[in-house]
């Protein structure tokens, strides 16, 4: 079923009646060639990408709950490439160009909005990093414009420029960054893999790998085993417990990170604005509801939900920036649990085990990065080799010294 | 979440810095043990569930503490001082 115009139309003037489910729902067979362990945006991503650039033919993925239902569903669904360092920027430039076309790509509207993403700066010092990050990323083929003071207040008129602690002297903007629909992101990714006969299989989790001579066979899972040429592993958030049972100890904390959403107000954030010093940013939906975040909460925790202290300091943070969000009422929060890496980068490799490949590290910018984790994780798994963007996302980066340590935190997970 | 401090009684976590996996204790000589190094600077278990970790009592007594908590419902099951763990291991401090 192709999405276009004209089926819309055609689907109003006859009651709506034609429309078939997005994917199938099948049985998992014996066995696959490979086996997409998660089905989030990056694991969806990833089968998808194995059906359609690399005519991979016998894929399946297994999720243990509904697809779309963990972090793919909790993000603040922000899309950028505004990143340092050489190891993370093409990464991220590459996916930003994906995001470009993905909705052509899927047959999808995955309402991909380039509205631009602005990073407040408070100091000179500031002023001067940002430039440098603007430099880099100009340098990787991104684009960048630094912002003074006027051009941030013909932008956003209402914030509060004279703050006593943070006095607003501009910003770093990136037109390009914006944001997608989460949802739509994992669905266009779900149908476009089924449709190119990739088993997307549901409520199957995984519970452990069957390793023989230091090859993976299969895993097993709450519906039985299923054998595999080849494992790969997409479950950030809770990556650790997964390799646990093949066996792996990882460069990993898991954390919770909380979003925030007020009710539907008319139109006043066009873009995104983040306010790193303030621990806070925030967009606005198409529904009108501000939505914002701050910081992790900072401990570790698989509970999917946070503690009040950080839903304070998220709020003085919206209060400083912007006085007029004191006025607006609070819909809803949450909470989504974050692979947080040694190194606050991620991790695409293989791993001790033959035929097992592992997908993870998100920290807390894994939506941004769906189209290019699933490209190269794609890559990875149907070549061997790893794509040329993401060369530096491995295992032994911290034995070799080759950390890509965008903050310089160092071995801090809660500081990333 | 209230830490139940073994000298101040329950103070709320706030008060306090998180560091991490209680393991962190036991630091490996670097020189002598790279690898070792490695893993015990890089490396976790991150449970899902009983959890031991160090927290610093910053804004209080500047004490280190083992607390013992589940990190699937938060909650706390104990805390004791770091440094009775630490010399209960061996070590001097």
């Amino acid at each position: 079923m192709k999405f276009s115009g004209w089926r819309v139309f055609r689907e109003a003037l006859t009651g709506h009646r034609g429309w078939t489910a997005n994917w199938r729902d099948p049985d998992p067979k014996p066995a696959y060639d490979i086996i997409v362990v998660g089905g989030g945006g990056h694991g969806l991503a990833t089968a998808f990408y194995l059906a359609k650039e690399f005519e991979q033919a016998s894929v399946a993925v297994l999720e243990k709950g509904w697809i779309g239902g963990g972090n793919a569903g909790r993000n603040t669904t922000i899309i950028r490439s505004n990143y340092l360092l050489d190891g993370n920027e093409p990464f991220y430039e590459f996916s930003m160009k994906l995001w470009e076309g993905l909705e052509q790509d899927l047959n999808y509207n995955a309402m991909v909005s380039q509205r631009g993403i602005l990073n407040l700066f408070h100091t000179d010092a500031q002023r001067d990093a940002y430039t440098r990050r603007g430099n880099a990323m100009l340098l990787h083929g991104a684009d960048a414009e630094l912002l003074d003071r006027d051009q941030v207040r013909t932008m956003y008129p209402f914030l509060n420029f004279d703050h006593a602690r943070f006095p607003i002297k501009g910003g770093l903007l990136q037109r390009r960054g914006g944001t997608a629909r989460h949802d739509a992101v994992a669905w266009g990714y779900a149908r476009g893999a089924d449709m190119r006969g990739v088993d997307i299989i549901q409520n199957c989790g995984v519970t452990g790998f069957r390793i023989e001579n230091g090859k993976v066979l299969g895993v097993e899972t709450t519906r039985g085993y299923i054998g595999a040429k080849k494992v790969g592993v997409a479950v950030a958030g809770n990556s650790s417990r997964v390799m646990a049972a093949a066996g792996m100890r990882l460069p990993i904390e898991s954390h919770v990170l909380q979003a925030f959403v007020s009710e539907g107000l008319k139109p006043v954030i066009d873009g995104v604005m983040t306010f790193g010093a303030g621990h806070f940013y925030v967009s606005q939906s198409d529904k009108g509801g501000l939505v914002f975040g701050g910081d992790i909460d900072g401990y570790n925790s698989y509970a999917q939900r946070g503690n009040l202290p950080v839903i304070e300091d998220v709020a003085e943070g919206g209060m400083a920036l912007m006085p007029m969000i004191g006025r607006a009422r609070l819909l809803r929060t949450w909470g989504g649990v974050m692979d947080m890496s040694m190194d606050g980068s991620p991790f695409i490799d293989r791993t001790g085990v033959e035929g097992l490949y592992f997908n993870g590290g998100w920290c807390y910018g894994g939506f941004k990065a769906t189209p290019a984790s699933g490209y190269c994780f794609a890559h990875l798994l149907a070549t061997d080799r790893p794509h040329a963007t993401a060369t530096a996302y491995r295992l032994d980066r911290f034995k070799r010294g080759a950390m890509i340590d965008e903050k310089g935190q160092g071995a801090q997970p809660n500081l990333h | 979440m209230l830490i139940p401090h073994p000298l101040l009684g329950p103070r709320d976590a706030q008060e306090f810095t998180y560091l991490g996996d209680a393991a962190l204790i036991d630091r490996p000589d670097g020189l002598t043990e790279p690898e070792k190094f490695h893993d015990y600077a890089y490396l976790r278990d991150n449970p899902a569930g009983v959890h031991k970790e160090l927290w610093f009592h910053e804004q209080g007594d500047r004490s280190w503490l083992v607390v013992t908590r589940n990190t699937v419902t938060h909650e706390i099951l104990g805390a004791v001082l770091a440094r009775d763990t630490a010399r209960g291991r061996g070590r001097s401090k």
